[in-house]
Order: C-alpha cells, then structure tokens, then sequence
C-alpha cells in the first residue's frame, strides 16, 4: 500500500515524460490525484493509537543492512497528507499555464513527490537518507531548467548553489547515519532499522557529534538562520508551482527529520543541546521576520517568512513536551498548506503587474474582490490572527516553550507580532492603495479559483477542527517526547 | 626412471591463454591487409572469450606456477573489470582516428597486451610477476597514447605518460628489492611469514621496522601511486588524459584503476599484513591529500578530459580508503566501487567520444551546451554519469560511497568517512557544471550536427583538418551510443538493487579471509 503511494507518482511522471506531450498534464495530473486517494484511503483506516502501521518490511541490501522499510505513524500520516494534497494544485496550476518540455517538468515534479514521500514513510535509517538526499535532485532540475535568470543571478548557478548547500547537509548526515548504525551494532549485527536503532541506543559521547552531523542536514533543508544562504536566490529563480510545493513539503522534511530520528535517537543530545537548538530557532524566528519587513521581492518575503516559521516549528520541537511537540507539528501542517496557496498567489498577482516587486503594486482589490478576500485569508492566516490555525498552532508552542524556558517564550511571542508587520504590508501594497497604470487589476479567473480556493478552504477548516489533527498525532508526538525525556530524568 | 612433469591447471590459467592466443591472431592480422578490418571483431571475441574463463573459474582459490601466481576472487572480480572496459574501448575505438592511423591490428594488439598484463596484476603473488605484469600492462599504454599520430597532444601525452611511468616504475622496483631484502623472500605469502616469524612477539623480524623495510615500503606505495595517479603523484593525469585519444583515456581510467588497486590489495594485504600498523596512516594520507587535490584541481577545468582526469584522482583517493581498513568488507567496497566506476566512467567517455566525434573534437564543457534538447541519448546517460560519479542516489555510485564508508566507520576510520563527504560536496559543484551545461544553458550556436564547426579547434590539429576523421552521426552510432546507454542503465539498476553487485564485491573480500578478518 505505503508502496504504491510512493512509486505511483514516478511511474505516472515517466508515462507523462514518454507519452505525447499535449496528454502529458493529464497523466501527471491523474498520478497525484491517484496518490491522493490512496492516501486518504491510508487516512481513514488508520489508527492514532496503533502506531506503526501499513508496515512493509523487505530486505533490500543484506550485505550492507539495509532494509526496504515503510510504515505510517501519527507523525508522519498529515505529512504525508499534506504532500499529496500540495502536489494537486501544483500540477493543476502548471498544466492550466502551459510549460516548455511538459514532459520533463512533469517527471521532475513527481519524482520530487515519490522522494518526499519516501523520506516520510521510511522506517530505516539509510533509506530515509537515500530519499532524503533524492528529494533535491529533481528540483534542482526544476529550478535549473524552467526558472528564471536573475539580474547577477542565473537560474543554473542559483541552483547549484541550492543543492550543493543541501547535499553538504545531507552527505554529513549519510556519515552520521552509518556511524550511528555501526556503533550502536557495537559489534553485532548491523541494521539501519529505525526502531531498532532507538531500541539499542547509542553512548552519549558519540551522540553528541552524530547529532550535528544530522541537525546540519535538517536546518540547511528547513532552512534555518545561518544556514539558508540558498535560499533567496533559489527562491527567485525557482518556477512557482515548483517552489510552492518546495516551500510546502520540502523544508518540512527537515523538521521531521527532528522528530523522527533526532530525538529518539540521540537523546542525550538533544537534552545537551536543546539550549542552543532553541536559540537558532529564536534566531530564525527574528532574522526571518526583520528580512522579510525589509524585502520588495514577494516571493522573498514568503520566502524569509518561511524561515521564521520553522524557526518557530524547530522552537516547538525543542521545548521537548508534549504542548511544544504537538503545537510544531500542527505548525508544519499549517504552513504547508498556508504557502501552496499564497505562492499560487504571487504568480496571479505577477501575472496582472508583470513583476513581482510590491513597490509597483497596488488597487487590485477594487475590482477583484473574491481575489482580494482569498488573499486576505491567507493572510490573516500567516500571522496567525485568533481564529486561524497557525494561533492555534503557535500558542501550542508558546505554551509548550514557557513551561521549558520562559525567557524563550517571551522572545518567541514577539516573532508573532513582526509576523503581522510583514503580512499586512504584503496585503496592503498589493490589493490596497491606487492602482499603477498600466496594471490589469482582472478577477481570479474561475479555472485559478478552483485551484487555489480548496486549498484555502483547507485552512479554514484545519483552523475550526485542528482536533482533527492533533487527535491523530498526539500519541505518536507523546511517544517521541517520551522518548527524548526518559534519558534525561535518569 | 619416470618424470612427474610439474602439473599444469589449465583450467585456471584459461584467461591468461586466451588473451595470449588473442593477442597473437591480432599481430599475425595485422600482417595481411585483407582481413585487417577483422580486428575489432576478433579483440572482442578474445576479450569474450576470456570473461567467460573468467566466469568459468567463479570460485577457483588457487595457486598457479609455483606460487608466483594466485588466483582467487580478487582475480575473477577485478580482472572481469579490466576486460569489459577493454571490450568497451575497442567499441568505442571503431573510426578513431588513432585507430585508422596506426592500422586497426596494431592498435588493438596493443590493447589486448595491455589487459593481459591486467589480468596477470591481479593474480601476480610474487616481486617477479607483479613487477612483469605491470610493465606489460603499462608499456603498450604508453604507445598507445601516442597513437593519434596527427595530433601534437598525442605525442606529447605519450611521451610524458613514458617519461613518468618509467620513473614510477624504477622507484617501484627498487623498493621491491628492498623488500626482498629485509623479507628474504619473493612470494607474497612468504614474505609475510618472513616478516612474522612464528607470530609471538620476540619472533618477529627485527627488520620490520627497520628503515630499509619502510623505505621500501615507501618506494613501493610511491611506485603505485603514480601508476593510480593518486596525489601528490598525479601530475602527469590531466595532461595525459587530455592528449591520449579518448577511448585510450576511457581504458586507462577504469582498468587500470582496477588491476592496479589489485596488486595494492594483495600486496599490501597478504605481504605486508603484518605492517599494518606501519602502512596504514601514510596510506591514509595518501587518500585524503588525492580526494582534496583532485576535488579542488577538477574546480578549474573547462575540459571535460581533464576534469575526468582530476576527478578520477579523487575517486583513486576514495577507492584507496577500502585498502587502508584491512579488512573483507574494506576489500568488497572497493572492488563494488570499481565495478560502480567502471560503469559510470565508461558511460561518460561513451559519450564524450560520440560528441568528440561529431563536433569535430571539442572536449570543452561548454560545448556540451544544449545537449538535453537535441541528443537526449547522448545527454542523458552523460546525466546519470556525473549524478553517479557525484554519489547522489539512486545510483550505484551513492552505494559505493555508502558501502565504503560503512566500512571506514566499521574499522575506526571515521576521519576518512568525513573527508570522503567532504570531497564529494566538492565534487558536486564541477560534476554538476556539466549537468548545468547539458540541461539548463541555451544550445551553443547553430547546431553542428551536419557541419563541423572548426573555429574553436586547437592549432595543434597538425597535418589535417579534424574534419578527415569527424563522423556528424556518430550520435546514432550503436557502438558508441551502446556502451553509454548500458552504462547509465547499469549505473541505475545497481543502484535500485545492489545486491547482485555486492555479491560480486565479496566475493573478492572473501578470497582474503586467510589473512584478514
């Protein structure tokens, strides 16, 4: 099952790269949407309290350990939702504009979604790694063939630099996981088992250089502050569907990583270095919001906005409680499908002013007011206004970070106000104010709103029953924070 | 009065007459214009014909003449290697010009030399064989480097690939002879006892770690460095990969990479096992200066020879790592590595020599611009090449990094581990240029597939336009493009499922068991 919903995309994207170009939209489109059904179906059988489930355990490599193992817990399952969920505008949005070479982009784009989804579902180590180190290379063919030159920027070089900065991370964490996988084996049996390893444990003094090796790869990936140095000029050359599901998805992969390998495993670690952890994500946190006040460029402001959610999501993780824990993942889920939409966005909005700077900006509200009003929500949703489930989702992790560490908290909450700042600034230039000349101030056309407006609806629900998914996964995120605790308290 | 004439195993010396008898047809071939034109076909029936010796004596662990030679699954694994790559050289030399110069026999006589001398290295056990098979191996290459008789660089690659060979030979050979003077003995196995004593402590020969006996350990590592141009002995690698013609560079590249990390595995593991202790950090410093070296030299390369070359000094850096660990999993990392670098390797010169071909021979990397759009069987298996070589999944080249620094790690070499991460994050950024070059650059100029663009060729193109040898559909070639496509598909397949690889690998880690755990 979990199988099917990973390789269904990759095979769909290279019936699309063969097929005759002009059906090449359709056969992508109906591989996510296909994807997505299995996953619901996942959905409604699961069991919060059963922990792993859909378990398929084959092995892979003998000779090295390694094992083709796949499963879906609590942690994981929105995640995965969320993927499948995300890559159905993405594709739908592509294919209604029309692409140069449908078919590679379209092999690229499910392949980015068969990684993503195979880094959420391993349950070993290794192949974690192996997706994890996948996911990058069919967007870096993404962004390198179908993005934009910058001015001083080219889309290769701005690429190159995308995936050189995360294949260092991930390289490191490949050392990481070996290391972890012999010298918890001490001897015996080697196995990149997921619960296996957490089982067997690791000594401390080896945990803590181990732990670095695989916080580098995650915070290049989320990216946090000082490690996005990718990220704006990738950002900027990136195609905007592509980047939406990027931004969606991909950087959440990092966070995840945290709380599926990072804490479990290296426990001791992460009770050493949970000071410093919440101090780059406070870092992340403010840095990201003053850049993304000071920014012209929207796709940069959504951009360094990014960084200072998953400043606050890395802040979540590390209060190591419940609150904390619960409240990042509930975050992770918002964002995510807060982004796909607000991405889609800027393309309609670059598409009326023929840039993307909000300096030249202004009016559309005037004569495109369901457009205005979409965007409004997505606004109000980014700086997490009572009522929308980001405030849900970062009061949960305020919650979780005052009972850690009050003077965190406290910083932490200020980030919630810089958020408004950015967001409303974003709103006002663009929809408010006199229209330039020369602007086509249309209504979002049908076809964009049947794209868009689900997502959006999406969040306007998850921001009235957030139950639906702190329910799934409190069990999982409690055995998680458990498990980062019982070492500590002995 | 009866004779016990001494006995023979044909059996397990079948690859060695093979490539013998082959390799006499050639030179006789070449004699009679007529049937000139059958060489390629009879090199690869040779070269056909002694994989299948090879394959026959699978699990052959044996001695053979008198001890000089061994042949086990180091033998079988890294002398099938030699042989595929040599099979896909003479592919890829049909129409070469070096080829059509020198007369098709005489080339590929030279080749079929060169691989028996492979194929002699990984069995050689004792001073005498190794240093005779290596001399054979090496000495066709050096003419063959020169075979491209219009082209200055030939010429001068040839020359200097002699020049530096002969002197790596000559350090070679005298650190031999200091070893068989502080061992007192030639074959590997007795060397080691030589060494030993009876294995107490106050048995072990004082020679051991006497300064001759390190010296000529020196000099031997020196001597084989050169040969697997590893740093700081890898000078001669850019220039004489760029000048040889490039199926000759295909062939030096891969094989003998592959024979010569053979005779460093028995020889550093059978004779001098005792010494591990005595090797291994020089060794080892060995390897992390070549990975840096090699990574930061290919940074500046627009040629994509040259960046090859440099590139395969870091990967000889990496493949060395699986020597300095001593143990059967080190041996199979390596030997899975090889087989992954062969793969890799042979698709990229596949196809450089398929584009050399057709463009009028432009190595350049920017001219590789726009190669995605037109030729997709030429730009993809060049993709998967660099991918692979790079270490990104899901290709064999991500599985040999993984296998070999799981053995570092397993063996307390973690330091390597990291330096072998470290290289590859380098690596990544020129392996991706190409990539970039292929994929996300507008096509250079109109497209010369029918017309030979001339103006950008070297003036070194002595005595001829480039146009006499230039072929505007080599890019349908199947002999050229076959090689590439296998390659690529190969590089994914063992990388989907590396099983099959690992179990050839260990079969070569295994041969050792006597020796190392």
């Amino acid at each position: 099952m979990l199988s099917l919903i990973i390789w269904i995309p990759l095979v769909a994207g290279l019936i699309a790269a063969m097929a005759p170009q002009r059906f090449a939209a359709w056969i992508a489109g109906s591989g996510a949407v296909a994807t997505l059904a299995l996953v619901v179906v996942v959905l409604i059988g699961f069991d919060p309290g059963g922990g792993m489930q859909y378990v398929t355990d084959v092995t892979w490599i003998p000779g090295l350990g390694v094992d083709y193992n796949l499963g879906i817990d609590g942690l994981s399952i929105f995640l995965v939702l969320l993927t499948a969920v995300a890559w159905v505008p993405a594709i739908a949005f592509t294919a209604s504009r029309g692409t140069e070479r449908p078919g590679l982009y379209f092999l690229m784009l499910l392949a980015g979604e068969t990684a993503t989804l195979g880094a959420f579902l391993s349950q070993d180590l290794l192949l974690f790694v192996l997706f994890f180190d996948l996911m990058i290379v069919p967007f870096y063919f993404l962004f390198g063939i179908f993005g934009n030159d910058r001015e001083g920027v080219t889309a290769s070089s701005a690429t190159l630099k995308m995936i050189v900065f995360t294949l260092i991370g991930s390289l490191l964490m490949l050392v990481g996981a070996i290391a972890l996988a012999v010298i918890s084996a001490d001897g015996g049996a080697l196995t990149f088992n997921m619960a296996e390893l957490t089982a067997r444990g690791l000594p401390s003094g080896s945990q803590n250089w181990i732990f670095w090796l695989f916080a580098a790869a995650f915070l290049v990936k989320m990216p946090a502050f000082p490690l996005h140095g990718w990220m704006p000029d990738a950002y900027r050359a990136a195609p905007l569907p592509a980047l939406a599901v990027f931004s969606a998805v991909l950087s959440k992969v990092g966070a995840y990583g945290f709380l599926r390998v990072v804490l479990p495993m290296m426990p001791d670690a992460t009770e050493l270095f949970q000071t410093t952890m919440l101090i780059l994500g406070l870092a992340s946190i403010i840095y990201g919001s003053v850049m993304a006040f000071t920014k012209t460029d929207l796709r940069l402001i959504l951009g360094f906005s990014s960084i200072a959610q998953l400043g606050f999501i890395t802040a979540g993780i590390f209060a190591l409680n419940t609150s904390g824990g619960e409240g990042a993942l509930l975050q992770m889920i918002n964002h995510g499908v807060i982004v796909v939409p607000a991405f889609l966005i800027v393309a309609l909005i670059a598409e009326r002013f023929g840039s993307e700077d909000i300096q030249g900006m202004g009016g559309l509200a005037k004569k495109a007011p369901v457009f205005a009003v979409v965007f409004l929500i997505v606004t109000m949703a980014t700086l997490a206004i009572p009522g929308s489930p980001n405030f849900i989702g970062e009061f949960f992790i305020v919650n979780g970070l005052f009972q850690t560490n009050v003077a965190i908290a406290i910083i932490a909450t200020s980030g919630m106000a810089f958020s408004a700042f950015y967001a409303l600034r974003m709103y006002q230039r663009t929809m408010h104010n006199p229209l330039p000349d020369g602007a086509d101030s249309r209504e979002i056309s049908v076809r964009d709103g049947l794209v868009i407006v689900p997502m959006v609806l999406i969040t306007v629900v998850l921001a009235f029953c957030p139950q639906l998914i702190i329910h799934g996964s409190e069990p999982a995120v409690d055995t998680v924070v458990a498990l980062s605790n019982v070492e500590a308290a002995k | 009065m009866t004779f016990d004439s001494p006995s023979i195993d044909y059996a397990a010396l079948s690859p060695i007459i093979a490539l013998t008898a082959g390799l006499v047809v050639l030179v006789l071939v070449a004699v009679f214009d007529s049937i000139k034109r059958f060489g390629s076909p009879i090199a690869l029936l040779t070269l056909a014909v002694t994989a299948g010796c090879l394959i026959w004596q699978w699990d052959t662990n044996t001695d053979l003449v008198a001890g000089s030679l061994h042949f086990d699954g180091i033998t079988v694994t890294l002398s099938l290697l030699c042989v595929v790559s040599a099979a896909v050289a003479v592919l890829l030399s049909i129409g070469d010009p070096a080829e059509k110069q020198t007369g098709r026999s005489d080339y590929l006589a030279l080749l079929m030399g060169s691989v028996l001398g492979m194929v002699m290295l990984t069995q050689a056990n004792n001073i005498i064989t190794f240093f005779v098979a290596l001399e054979l191996l090496s000495i066709p290459l050096y003419a063959l480097c020169a075979t491209n008789l219009r082209k200055r660089d030939s010429l001068e690659s040839g020359l200097k690939y002699l020049i530096i060979g002969s002197v790596g030979s000559a350090t070679l050979l005298y650190g031999l002879a200091l070893i068989y003077g502080t061992s007192g003995a030639m074959e590997f196995p007795q060397i080691a006892a030589g060494y030993l004593g009876d294995g107490t402590p106050d048995s072990i020969n004082k020679l051991v770690g006497d300064p001759l006996t390190l010296v000529g350990i020196g000099m031997v590592t020196v001597g084989l460095a050169f040969k697997v141009s590893i740093a700081p002995f890898h000078q001669w690698t850019p220039d004489v990969y760029q000048g040889a013609p490039t199926p000759i560079t295909a062939f030096m590249a891969v094989a003998t990479k592959a024979a010569v990390f053979a005779i460093f595995i028995r020889f550093f593991l059978v004779a001098l096992i005792g010494m591990v202790d005595g090797w291994d950090v020089m060794l080892a410093a060995l390897a992390a200066f070549s990975m840096v070296v090699g990574n930061v030299g290919a940074l500046a390369q627009t040629s994509l020879k040259r960046m090859l070359g440099y590139s395969g000094i870091a990967q000889a850096g990496y493949m060395l790592c699986g020597v300095i660990v001593a143990t059967q999993d080190g041996i199979s990392a390596l030997v899975f590595y090889l087989a992954a670098y062969v793969a890799m390797n042979l698709a990229a010169f596949a196809v450089l020599v398929a584009h050399e071909r057709r463009t009028g021979f432009s190595d350049d990397i920017s001219s590789l611009r726009g190669l995605g759009r037109s030729k997709p069987l030429l730009a993809w298996p060049l993709t998967i090449a660099m991918l692979a070589l790079a270490g990104l999944p899901p290709t064999a080249g991500f599985i040999g990094k993984l296998y070999l620094i799981e053995a570092l790690v397993d063996a307390d070499w973690t330091w390597l581990g990291v330096m072998i991460a470290i290289g590859t994050m380098i690596s990544l950024v020129y392996y991706l240029r190409v990539v970039a070059a292929v994929w996300m650059s507008p096509e250079a100029e109109a497209s010369p597939t029918d017309e030979i663009d001339t103006s950008g060729l070297p003036p070194a193109v002595a005595g001829g336009s480039a146009g006499d040898f230039t072929d505007g559909q080599a890019h349908r070639r199947w002999y050229l493009v076959l090689p590439a496509v296998i390659g690529a598909a190969a590089t994914i397949f063992f990388g989907v499922v590396p099983q099959p690889l690992v179990e050839f690998a260990q079969q070569a880690g295994n041969a050792l068991s006597a020796y190392i755990s």
